[in-house]
């Protein structure tokens, strides 16, 4: 059991510098893309609607990629766990879709 | 000592029992689900938004001339215009972007502890999860002024018509709660206070989880176990905050 009386012998690997420099500039992707999300905000008119939308959600897809491949290490598990995770996400895009159709054909109420 | 370093064994066997197909230990993996199913709850959330959003007026005319009205939706960018210490200036999403911002530092602080971790590293696993704690702790601050400067409203108030003893009356509001909004329809403020605040109790919970974690690696705790499994479990939950907020970020802030 817990050792208190003696501290064990740890050894301490050096950083691994590959990896965190992939880290910070996954960090970097993720700014970037936020930045690019601002700059369509005030510079692509709101007559775009359908555009703006479509574009926003396209990124956020792509930074939810990020976080979750790289940040959360999910790209690198095994693929069984890989699928487990991805699949039953199918049920919230549907949710999506027939709610928001749901949403537009419903009476405008005030 | 229990070490519960889990491998992945590939062949036909795999799901005979003595391995782990998933390559992840029991922990781990229920952390996963758990944040499946936690991403079902923001989905119902955050969907219904896209619902009851859809199902009202929008705004059609000139976002350059666009005042609050209870009759359409808000353009969110003209909502979420202030910014703290610069009172009266419109800076649209500005202050919004600077929580993003600290968000995705706080979550890559959090992967650097989850490598530090891995290479047994104690000092290195303590000052990123202080850094950690302290992006969560930022953030949470923001959100509380944010949430102050919606409840108290604009300078100038909005006219609305509310429904009072059986005639139509006009009135002044300032601000929005769950039961008057002066931003536009009530669903908005609503919205805004469920699904920011749900967001918020889970920075807040991972705040106390990152800080748990952060004492036990000062104490020793994890270095006497031999393996910092722990804080990739709770970094799993951080990360899973951070990509919420990106989602809430686009559907309510941006959209």
């Amino acid at each position: 059991m817990a050792h208190h009386a003696h501290e064990p012998q740890v050894t301490v690997l050096p950083p691994d510098k590959a990896k965190i420099k992939k880290l910070w500039t996954i960090a970097l992707y993720l700014l970037i893309i936020t930045g690019i999300e601002f700059l369509i905000a005030f510079l692509v008119p709101h007559e775009y609607k359908q555009l703006r939308v479509w574009v926003f959600v396209a990124l956020t897809i792509v930074k939810a990629a990020y976080i979750v491949g790289e940040f959360m290490h999910l790209r690198y598990e095994v693929k069984v766990l890989f699928w487990s995770i991805l699949i039953p996400i199918i049920f919230i895009v549907w949710m999506l879709v027939a709610f928001v159709y749901e949403g537009i054909k419903m009476p405008v109420f005030q | 000592m229990a070490h519960i370093t889990a491998t992945a064994v590939t062949g036909k066997n795999v799901w005979d029992g003595g391995t782990s197909p998933m390559g992840a230990s029991y922990g781990k993996l229920m952390m996963w689900f758990f944040l499946l199913s936690d991403a079902f709850t923001f989905s119902g959330l955050l969907i219904t938004y896209g619902l009851v959003r859809s199902s009202h007026q929008a705004y059609e005319g000139l976002v350059s001339t666009f005042t609050f009205s209870t009759e359409y939706w808000p353009v969110p960018e003209k909502v979420f215009e202030a910014v703290p210490f610069l009172h009266g200036y419109e800076l649209p999403l500005v202050f919004v972007g600077i929580m993003t911002f600290i968000l995705i530092m706080s979550s890559v602080t959090m992967v650097l502890a989850v490598e530090a971790g891995h290479r047994m590293d104690r000092r290195a696993v303590e000052k990123w999860m202080l850094w950690t704690i302290i992006g969560g702790a930022t953030f949470l601050a923001c959100q509380a002024w944010e949430w102050t400067h919606f409840i108290v409203g604009t300078d100038s108030p909005t006219i609305v018509k509310d429904f009072v003893n059986g005639q139509w009356i006009t009135k002044e509001v300032y601000g929005a709660n769950l039961k008057i909004n002066q931003y536009g329809p009530q669903p908005f403020a609503d919205f805004f206070f469920f699904i920011t605040g749900f967001h918020g109790f889970h920075v807040f919970s991972g705040v106390m989880l990152n800080f748990l974690i952060y004492y036990n690696t000062v104490t020793g705790v994890y270095e006497r176990r031999g393996h910092y499994e722990m804080v990739e479990k709770v970094g799993l939950y951080w990360h899973f905050v951070d990509l919420v907020w990106v989602f809430v970020f686009t559907f309510f802030y941006l959209v």
